[in-house]
């Protein structure tokens, strides 16, 4: 420890700033320098690895948290009245007294932002020590710390299933290619294992990593929160640079699997690792009935400070009345009397202290304990609970519940949403012949029964694939591989019920040859075997880019599934088939089940113990991979093959897998450098990968470049969209098909839009042989861009484009994705409740259009406008011409249009969006009843749905699952994610998320109606319960000289509102039930009464401002009148209408309650009581307590009074009957849909299911909004549009039909 | 949130390994209870002329026959006022109006007859009535010290400063102090039967009883506890500015005298409102035979001390006689009359709505 000058310091942590902004980071290894001063430390710029999350300290909680929250503007209102209360002129009450309110609500929040703080403060101790592995120079060795002292620069090793404690460069791991499995599910949600490579040629292949001979330099960039990618690279001492990408980055949090150490280098330590970077909390979005509250808050402000000028006004025209000093005026200290104008003008603030309420305050703090009521109640509900997955629903965003309530546009993506997104391989085409693959789809058939499921499974299991190729799976391998053949076996009985354990349930994974492709196979197989030549037949090319083209990881599954092992099997014994077939199944494995448990009950023992059982079982794959070149068949290799568990990124991906497993050709590992497959004659192939071109949106296509092992040619392979793929198309396979390659090309186009029209994916297989040298000359330019810096991601696409010309076609698939369960009956239920659902997919038109009538977004008798042009000409023309259509239809007075419908694709879509033609899109879009965007980017899904919501001013929901789908989710008003296959990054951007897309019906028809007429009335409700009681005091003015006096003592004013009325309201806002569940089900219609403006009308506020005027006039007049001229005093005057008005608060409540539950009547009755006693308990023991108001004795001289009562009980009637009346006429004469559904609430159930049938059939394709609108269902009957004749329908579809086709084939020439 | 959401579920996986059972499964299931499903039972009234009608008519009848009550009892009630401010020329208080001071030494005197024309059979409470007098001004209300009220020996000698500016007079506190005790009403009032034979006969007024028990035996209280010597007790203490004796000397009794004097009590607790009256004696009936005051002549001798003037204010006295419901005030009853009246009615209408539209209501119509 040398001492250093200040000056010395001074500069140093300026430097280190310098360093720390700079946009590129040099960073060298620690171990030179271990065990130096602080001073001579390279990396002493960078922060350590100690991470802190708290936003307070001790010492300084009280004043840093006051200042957060002085933040708002609330706080600063109330302190400002507070700070009045001391302006002796000014004060109405006693200054201290009044601190009191603002006190509490701060002591609150601060409370409960030290308990959070304190729990991440818990949180951080806890990972701040959490034990991890730094080497240490003088021990020669790893050795044991913590996460705290990771710094920059240091060399961690992290273990098996242990979670990485820094942003690490992978330098080493234990596995012999370099590879290293993790899983993100602490980043992202997602369970699939990704593989991470060892940065090239540093590390040598010795068993043990020397850290001691790492001597170069790591330049990377600053740290970003992108989680995805990771520009660096390494600089040898010979001054080789070698790029690295995120494939080499372990990210903090992640968790390490199959892989048993690893070794890297700490890049960014705490605060700057990318996950901490993507710390950034919860995100807050304000809600729409917020939103009109707060101009709802300006009213009242304005209407507080009319009140206010009448008071000061009203006290300077008194003092002015008065021919001389009267001894009720008192004079200042001094014995000075203001100027009736200087007292008009502190008058005003006085009233403002006195009417402070009026603005409501306290409604903020409400709303929001309301709103977490309200996500109580919808996460709870056990109908948005997914048996399968284990998943209730999840609320991410608690302030926006009551937006579900008023949607009126649905934006929904279409994979995995509307779908399951789970792939299962239909049918293909390989040269241009088709092979429908009927036997899997009358197998596929069956399994849409869903209760028959599990059973069918079953009844397959007996031949799965590979005991058909590889019938010699008996013979056990003697190092302990039954073992995990057992498990794998159970995990799969498990998991068949279980969704997110990726995509090998039974539906996926089970193929059923095409009986004409076998038979293929076979023959170019036997014919093939002669010559080594032979391997390059079209057929066999088919299928290995099938299993080749891919990012599909291998894995043994086992050793991750631990944790999983955890989750229930109970959840699936709801169905007898089920247990049933459990049991047999059981029985079947079940010496193999009994021997599986051992290791599994040690490992989850002892983490340690699993690296030494896995590593052996590693090695035996990776040998398996290693040998390299060809192999005869083995019982080791064998043996694998049915643990093998495919962890593809996209299920597209896993369902080829295992089509063209279920082929013979199977995928058995995956290394950086090396692809296994074995073929269906038993042969096993090792592919030497030379590169992957991965998957991007705009290439939509992803290739692979592997080098022949038999014919050591360059192959690549590509696979993608199909017109991704039809432009590349190049030279012919070979010289002598040059005439048959186009029509194969022709032949395959066909199917494939014969798929698109069944609703199936589909993907194009093309095949390449590149030449060494044309395959040098790229791998430069690759190189290049992979150590590019700047400009990286468009620099290696460019590259990848370059490779991916002159491509074969090989055949096409079309990949089936069913749709979830109840998804056309959630469609229409959310039609019907007013609700516009646009689609927005990748997906070519013909598949969309398949779905759309699939899943009953589209008709029969739809008018389905299609639009697609390749100019912009050509795009306005079109949208003129169907606008004008559509707008014929839309002034048609008789109501017989039928409804339009619009598909338009990406293309079209973008020139749409553009300035000067989106008004017109959106005016079209208006008018359609459902809208389809087909082939659209993530990033139009967004600007569709920002374009809707900003044209229109409508709320707008979006719902998606993927990665694709956040920017859209992000856009909404309403983001709802479906935790789903494709991970959890929806999720983790929605507001909502949910497990299936049926969920939407209840959470939006149930809870989005309850949410927002709850808080709606409720926040109504607040409102008129300030107005009326502020009021009183308002009244009182015009007796007291407006002088400011309260006849209420101002504890009990604060006790008012703080404990006697405000328990009724917030449960109001969570528990009334204007409409039973069933019925509002039952009846989606009744959704559209919270749509637009809703129940919080700019009518319904100043209703019930009117009535709290109405109320308060008769609350104080009455008791004046009764009280006028007699010996009252002020307190004794202030009691009677103090009591009267809780009571017509409460009543008044009660009138709009709904529903009464136990709860209900305890809290209601439970108020007065506490109003009761607390008051009684304060006037008995208030001598001299609060001088000088002293309500001592007041309530019990009153209450031992009859008048008391008398006077409370007609003004209470008196008070209510207004609204009470209007009730009673508004539900008798012209009931709204509401009343009507809670009228059949109160019908015997099964009555009810038939009125609600018969409600609606009598209605038809009418539409609520006539219903709502005529008081009478008779009218309705007149008005309802009967179905529109055919032949309107025929000529107008036959016209414009006509227009588009014309555009389309134009398009096409 | 991603750090501290690898802790929750950390915590999670804990959760699983320790929760009951040991090992059993954890399962995020929701609970199946009516609470949580939010099936409680429950009571679901519809507002519609049909089930209200009851109410209205229920109303109706029980409001009337209460009003009428109430109408008949204050009707009972006798009651009797005289303004004796002074402000017209003929008025026999005129010139005491005129030359008033809050200081002036010799009071003023003025007698006025009036005949009472009904007898007054129960006991009649006499009041003194003020209008226009603001006692609910928000600083008068404040302006008065409750501690040194209820005999704290600290308060009595440093009044608070809410009394200002009748904290202190001369340097020595005030007591009681306070603009509320500083303005007490100090006219006298005494009241004579005039015999049909022309003697005049006083009528013995109670001054006890007139303040609430709890203010004379609770708040009220003298300092110095039970010493009956009230001069030694106000030493060092100066009498209110407007009064013409110290606190010590309001009356000779000693149980009516300094701060538990209860004409002061009755003074001290301010009026709602700025026209109020305020009990000052209670006739006491003397027999069931006799009517308190039988009909017949009286005269009201007035010692005019308060001045009204510098706020326009009236002064009046008031005879009443008292029922359950305090004074007389027909508003109640009549209120409870019309509110019955117009529930009934309402009641009517409904029936009429019911009949022509209520139908329609119940769901078996709808589909009509």
């Amino acid at each position: 420890m040398g001492w250093n000058s200040p000056l010395a310091r001074l500069r140093d942590a300026l430097r280190g700033q310098r360093v720390r902004e700079r946009d590129i980071r040099k960073l060298v290894s620690n171990l030179p320098y271990e065990g130096l001063e602080k001073m001579k430390q390279p990396n002493r710029h960078f922060p350590g690895n100690a991470i802190k999350t708290t936003k307070y300290t001790l010492l300084f909680f009280i004043p840093m948290n006051l200042f957060e929250q002085f933040h708002r503007l609330a706080n600063i209102y109330f302190l400002g009245l507070a700070i009045l209360n001391f302006v002796p002129v000014v004060n109405a009450f006693q200054p201290e007294v009044a601190l009191i309110p603002i006190c509490v609500i701060l002591a609150l929040t601060a409370l409960k932002d030290g308990w959070e703080d304190f729990r991440r403060y818990q949180s951080d101790r806890k990972l701040n020590n959490t034990p991890c592995f730094i080497y240490c120079r003088k021990e020669q060795q790893f050795v044991e710390r913590r996460w705290k002292d990771v710094r920059v620069g240091d060399f961690v090793k992290v273990i098996c299933n242990e979670i990485i404690p820094a942003d690490l460069l992978l330098l080493h791991t234990s596995d012999p290619n370099g590879v290293c499995h993790i899983e993100t599910a602490n980043l992202d949600g997602e369970t699939n294992l990704k593989q991470r490579r060892v940065v090239p040629g540093l590390s040598t292949s010795t068993s043990e990593f020397e850290p001691e001979s790492f001597n170069g330099v790591v330049v990377c960039e600053r740290p970003n929160n992108n989680l995805n990618h990771f520009k660096c690279y390494v600089e040898k001492p010979d001054n080789v640079k070698v790029g690295i990408g995120i494939e080499s980055l372990l990210l903090r949090g992640c968790t390490v699997r199959n892989t048993d150490h690893t070794v890297g280098f700490v890049v960014y330590a705490g605060h700057e690792t990318k996950s901490m970077l993507n710390n950034n909390g919860p995100r807050y979005k304000r809600s729409k009935l917020e939103r009109k509250l707060n101009t709802d808050v300006i009213f009242c402000i304005i209407l507080l400070f009319a009140m206010c000028l009448v008071g000061a006004l009203g006290h300077f025209s008194w003092l002015q009345e008065l021919p001389s000093v009267p001894p009720y005026l008192v004079p200042d200290s001094h014995g000075h009397l203001d100027s009736p104008a200087l007292s008009g003008f502190y008058m005003f603030f006085t009233m403002i202290i006195l009417l402070q309420v009026l603005i409501p305050i306290s409604l903020y703090v409400s709303i929001e304990l309301v709103k977490i009521g309200q996500v109580f109640f919808i996460t709870n509900d056990i109908d948005l609970y997914d048996e399968e997955s284990d998943t209730p629903m999840q609320c991410r965003a608690l302030n926006i519940t009551e937006d579900l309530g008023q949607i009126q546009y649905i934006f929904s993506d279409k994979t995995g949403t509307l779908t399951e997104n789970k792939m299962v391989f239909r049918r293909c085409t390989v040269m241009g012949t088709e092979y429908p693959h009927c036997e899997n789809a009358v197998r596929l058939a069956v399994l849409d029964e869903p209760d028959s499921e599990e059973e069918v499974i079953f009844n397959q299991r007996p031949w799965p694939p590979q005991s058909r190729w590889t019938p010699d799976t008996e013979d056990a391998d003697p190092a302990g591989t039954p073992h995990y053949h057992g498990s794998r076996h159970r995990g799969k009985v498990a998991e068949s019920a279980q969704r997110d354990v990726a995509f090998s349930s039974p539906l996926e994974t089970e193929v059923v040859p095409d009986r004409k492709l076998l038979q293929q196979i076979r023959r170019t197989e036997s014919s093939s075997s002669s010559s080594s030549s032979g391997k390059t037949d079209p057929y066999l090319d088919f299928f290995l880019a099938l299993a080749i083209c891919n990012t599909v990881v291998v894995s043994t599954a086992t050793v991750r599934r631990q944790r999983e092992s955890g989750c229930p099997r109970s959840s699936q014994t709801s169905n007898p088939f089920e247990t049933f077939s459990h049991l047999v199944r059981k029985v079947g494995s079940f010496r193999q089940t009994i021997s599986s448990w051992r290791p599994m009950s040690n490992r989850s023992r002892t983490s340690s113990n699993c690296s030494v059982l896995e590593e052996d079982h590693f090695n035996s794959l990776a040998k398996t991979g290693n040998c390299g070149g060809r192999k005869s068949t083995g019982p080791q290799t064998q043996d694998t093959s049915p643990s093998l568990r495919y962890e593809a990124e996209s299920p597209d991906e896993a369902a080829l897998v295992h089509a063209a497993k279920a082929y013979g050709f199977t995928l058995l590992a995956r290394t950086p450098g090396s692809v296994t497959v074995r073929l269906p004659c038993g042969e096993e192939l090792v592919f030497e990968v030379l590169d992957t071109l991965a998957f991007d949106s705009h290439r939509k296509r992803m290739s692979v470049l592997v080098r022949h092992p038999v014919t050591s040619e360059l192959v690549l392979y590509t696979k993608g969209a199909d017109y991704a793929i039809m432009e590349l198309l190049g030279t012919p396979y070979a010289e002598q098909l040059k005439g048959k390659q186009k029509r194969i090309a022709a032949d395959t186009q066909r199917h494939l839009d014969c798929y698109a029209k069944e609703g199936l994916r589909t993907l194009c297989f093309t095949k390449k042989v590149l030449s060494e040298r044309a395959y040098k000359d790229w791998s430069v330019s690759r190189q290049g861009a992979l150590a590019a810096i700047d400009n990286r991601e468009k620099l290696i696409m460019d590259t990848a484009g370059l490779l991916e010309t002159n491509l074969t076609l090989l055949g096409a698939t079309g990949i089936e994705d069913r749709l979830q369960e109840s998804v056309p009956d959630t469609i229409v239920a959310l039609r019907e409740a007013g609700i516009q659902v646009w689609v927005l997919t990748g997906d070519k038109p013909e598949t969309a259009v398949n779905i759309g009538y699939a899943c009953r977004l589209l008709d029969e008798g739809d008018l389905v406008i299609n639009m697609s042009s390749k100019n912009k000409l050509m795009c306005v023309s079109i949208l003129d011409c169907t606008l004008e259509e559509v707008r014929r239809y839309g002034n048609d007075p008789t109501g017989l249009a039928p409804t339009i419908s619009l598909v338009i694709d990406g293309r079209t879509l973008a020139m749409a969006l553009e300035s000067d033609l989106v008004d017109r899109f959106v005016d079209l879009a208006r008018r359609c009843r459902s809208v389809l965007c087909c082939r659209v980017t993530p990033l139009q899904k967004s600007a569709v749905v920002k374009v809707i919501r900003e044209k229109l001013k409508v709320m707008t929901l979006a719902v998606g699952d993927g990665a694709n789908d956040v920017n859209m989710i992000q856009a909404a008003d309403v983001g709802i994610g479906i935790s789903g296959q494709e991970g959890m990054q929806a999720v983790m951007a929605s507001d909502f998320a949910i497990s299936r897309f049926k969920h939407l019906k209840k959470l939006l028809l149930v809870h989005g109606h309850w949410c927002y007429t709850r808080l709606a009335n409720m926040i109504i409700y607040f409102f008129y319960k300030n107005v009326a009681y502020v009021n009183l005091l308002f009244w009182y003015q015009f007796f007291c000289g407006f002088s400011g006096t309260a006849m209420i003592d101002y504890w009990l004013m604060i006790f008012f509102n703080l404990f006697f009325t405000s328990a009724p309201p917030i449960m109001f806002g969570i528990m009334d039930k204007d409409v039973s569940a069933e019925t509002l089900l039952g009846l989606p219609e009744l959704y559209r009464t919270g749509q637009g403006t809703g129940e919080y009308k700019f009518s319904t506020f100043w209703t019930a401002m009117l009535d709290a005027f109405y109320q308060s006039l008769v609350c104080f007049f009455i008791p004046y009148w009764v009280y006028e001229d007699s010996d009252i005093d002020v307190f004794t005057f202030g009691t009677p209408l103090n009591t009267v008005s809780l009571f017509t608060i409460l009543l008044h409540l009660s009138i709009e309650i709904k529903t009464w539950t136990v709860v209900h009547w305890v809290i209601m009755l439970g108020s007065v009581a506490v109003y009761f006693i607390v008051t009684l308990a304060y006037s008995a023991i208030c001598v001299t307590c609060n001088p000088p108001s002293n309500p001592y004795w007041i309530l019990q001289s009153q209450m031992a009074d009859p008048m008391f009562y008398l006077t409370c009980i007609i003004t209470t009637v008196l008070a209510l009957l207004p609204r009470y009346m209007f009730h009673v006429l508004r539900n008798t004469l012209a009931p709204s849909p509401l009343v009507r559904a809670r009228h059949l609430d109160r019908l015997d159930p099964s009555v009810r299911e038939q009125w609600i049938k018969e409600w609606k059939s009598f209605r038809g394709a009418g539409d609520l909004s006539k219903l709502t609108r005529s008081p009478t269902l008779e009218t309705t009957e007149d008005t309802s549009p009967a179905s529109p004749s055919p032949s309107d329908i025929t000529t107008a579809e036959i016209t414009l039909n006509v227009i588009t086709e014309s555009y389309q084939s134009t398009v096409q020439l | 949130m991603m750090a501290s959401s690898y802790n929750a579920k950390d915590e999670d996986g804990h959760i699983t390994v320790s929760g009951p059972g040991g090992g059993t499964l954890k399962n995020k299931k929701p609970d199946n209870t009516a609470f949580k499903q939010q099936r409680l039972p429950a009571w679901q009234p519809i507002l519609t002329a049909g089930t209200v009608l009851p109410a209205f008519f229920i109303i109706g009848l029980i409001f009337i026959p209460i009003g009428i009550g109430l109408y008949v009892t204050s009707n009972n009630i006798k009651e009797l006022e005289i303004d004796y401010t002074g402000v017209d020329m003929s008025s026999p208080c005129f010139n005491c109006s005129q030359n008033f001071s809050w200081n002036s030494t010799r009071p003023c005197t003025c007698t006025i007859p009036f005949y009472l024309e009904q007898a007054f059979e129960s006991n009649v409470f006499m009041y003194y009535g003020l209008s226009n007098f603001y006692q609910n001004h928000r600083r008068y209300v404040k302006s008065r010290d409750d501690s040194q009220l209820n005999g704290d020996i600290e308060a009595l000698l440093n009044p608070s400063k809410e009394c200002e500016p009748y904290a202190r007079n001369e340097n020595k506190p005030i007591a009681p102090c306070g603009a509320i005790a500083n303005s007490m009403f100090n006219d006298t009032l005494e009241l004579f039967y005039i015999d049909p034979n022309g003697t005049k006969i006083q009528i013995p007024l109670m001054k006890k009883g007139i303040a609430w028990w709890t203010d004379k035996h609770v708040k009220f209280r003298n300092p110095g506890g039970n010493n009956p010597n009230l001069t030694a007790v106000f030493q060092g203490t100066t009498k209110p500015v407007n009064w013409r004796k110290p606190v010590y000397e309001l009356d000779t009794d000693s149980e009516n005298n300094g701060f538990i004097n209860e004409d002061f009590i009755v003074w001290m607790r301010t009026a709602a409102l700025p026209t109020f009256r305020k009990l000052y004696r209670i006739i006491q009936k003397k027999n069931s035979m006799i009517p308190t005051l039988p009909r017949g002549n009286y005269t009201l001798e007035v010692v005019y001390n308060y001045p009204v003037g510098s706020f326009e204010g009236r002064k009046r006295m008031i005879l009443s006689t008292i029922s359950w419901m305090g004074g007389k005030n027909p508003f109640l009853g009549i209120a409870y009359i019309t509110v019955g009246s117009i529930c009934f009615f309402l009641g009517v209408v409904l029936l009429i709505i019911h009949h022509k539209y209520g139908n329609r209501n119940n769901s078996a119509d709808i589909t009509n």
